[in-house]
């Protein structure tokens, strides 16, 4: 899908570009673009790596397992066939942790394990609603501090990185709020028509 | 209330690192292999976020971005939607490196401080890469029938898109 994007963005640019006369900005594009990646890594990938050893350090420190623990009851409520203290329950809440500390490393692979898990009560390759709820809520972001997008906004000079966190939790609560509703309402929906 | 998100990377790092501290563990060599971890991740996403750059690149140098922009800017305005953001939040479900490079342009052209760069930037962080983790989740799971998963992501992610310009307008 993006290999498409891509291949067709390339031809069509230079495409335009030949036909209004725009080569040179082109040909400038190609090495700012180059160059503009190395210097984005540079700056922005620099913190990603001290975020992700900071990120260890509360993984190893069992913080992140602290915040799983308060999670529990939420799972259960959400999910209507996980049962407390089950596998998959943990599963989803050491997911649901990683996700919100920003450990996108640790929470894909205890979120493929969680969908095994839930996946064990599907049929037929159909996914059920819980499998359907976890990857909604997958979908929305839960990341407590966009640390890739503070690190982006200071070295593109931002007088106040961190002054986008507020509006981002409202609109990241809302969105999954809004996930979640929609998600259940899809699968009140389907009852009918996948359980017959 | 501008101080909360100031005070909160330095906070987290200090209470991360001192629980670790106090739990005995041995911060700094756990620090390190997270960041040996770190760097393999930037190393992974490198090429893709290489071609990606090119292609916001060439794409806006070649004049089309405006001419498009120009094309939806009826739209746009009656939206009160900034046509900056309109391939942006186009990309922003289907890549995470493609959201990256284009946000990147956007704090470039516009400004990470002017009203689209901070729409931008609540965009970017208040959704994730809604295929790629269908893709993902459902792939290793060995699901044929995702039923409404994908709509209710994508639907969520156009909430996310709308409500980041209502939450912006009304905050900044």
């Amino acid at each position: 899908m993006l290999g498409i994007i891509w291949v067709f963005i390339i031809l069509l640019s230079c495409l335009y570009a030949f036909l209004t006369g725009n080569i040179n900005q082109v040909s400038e594009g190609f090495f700012a673009g180059a160059s503009g990646c190395v210097e984005f890594v540079l700056k922005v990938g620099a913190f990603m790596v001290l975020w992700q050893g900071i990120l260890l350090v509360a993984q190893k420190s069992g913080l992140s397992q602290k915040l799983s623990k308060l999670l529990g009851p939420l799972i259960s409520f959400l999910f209507k066939d996980v049962k407390k203290e089950s596998t998959e329950a943990n599963l989803i809440a050491n997911n649901i942790s990683a996700n919100m500390l920003g450990l996108s490393n640790a929470a894909t692979p205890s979120g493929i394990e969680a969908m095994k898990e839930l996946s064990k009560k599907s049929k037929n390759g159909i996914a059920t609603d819980d499998m359907c709820l976890f990857a909604v809520i997958n979908t929305a972001s839960m990341q407590l501090v966009p640390s890739t997008l503070i690190a982006m906004r200071v070295s593109h000079g931002s007088q106040n990185a961190g002054e986008i966190l507020i509006p981002v939790w409202i609109v990241s609560f809302l969105t999954l709020v809004f996930a979640i509703c929609v998600c259940k309402l899809f699968s009140k929906r389907g009852e009918k028509k996948w359980h017959k | 209330m501008a101080q909360v998100g100031v005070l909160c990377v330095p906070l987290m790092i200090f209470v991360i690192i001192g629980y670790g501290y106090i739990k005995g563990i041995n911060v700094f060599s756990v620090f390190k292999d997270g960041c040996s971890e770190g760097v393999k991740s930037v190393y992974g996403i490198f090429p893709s976020l290489f071609a990606l750059f090119i292609a916001v690149s060439v794409f806006r140098a070649s004049g089309l971005v405006e001419f498009i922009s120009h094309l939806l800017s009826p739209v746009c305005e009656f939206l009160h939607f900034p046509p900056e953001l309109l391939p942006f939040a186009l990309l922003r479900p289907v890549s995470g490196s493609g959201s990256l490079a284009l946000a990147s342009d956007i704090f470039t052209s516009c400004g990470t401080d002017s009203f689209t760069g901070r729409c931008a930037s609540v965009m970017m962080a208040s959704t994730e890469t809604t295929l790629y983790v269908a893709a993902v989740y459902f792939g290793a799971s060995k699901t044929k029938n995702i039923r409404h998963s994908l709509k209710c992501g994508l639907l969520a992610d156009l909430f996310s898109m709308i409500m980041s310009i209502i939450v912006c307008s009304w905050y900044f």
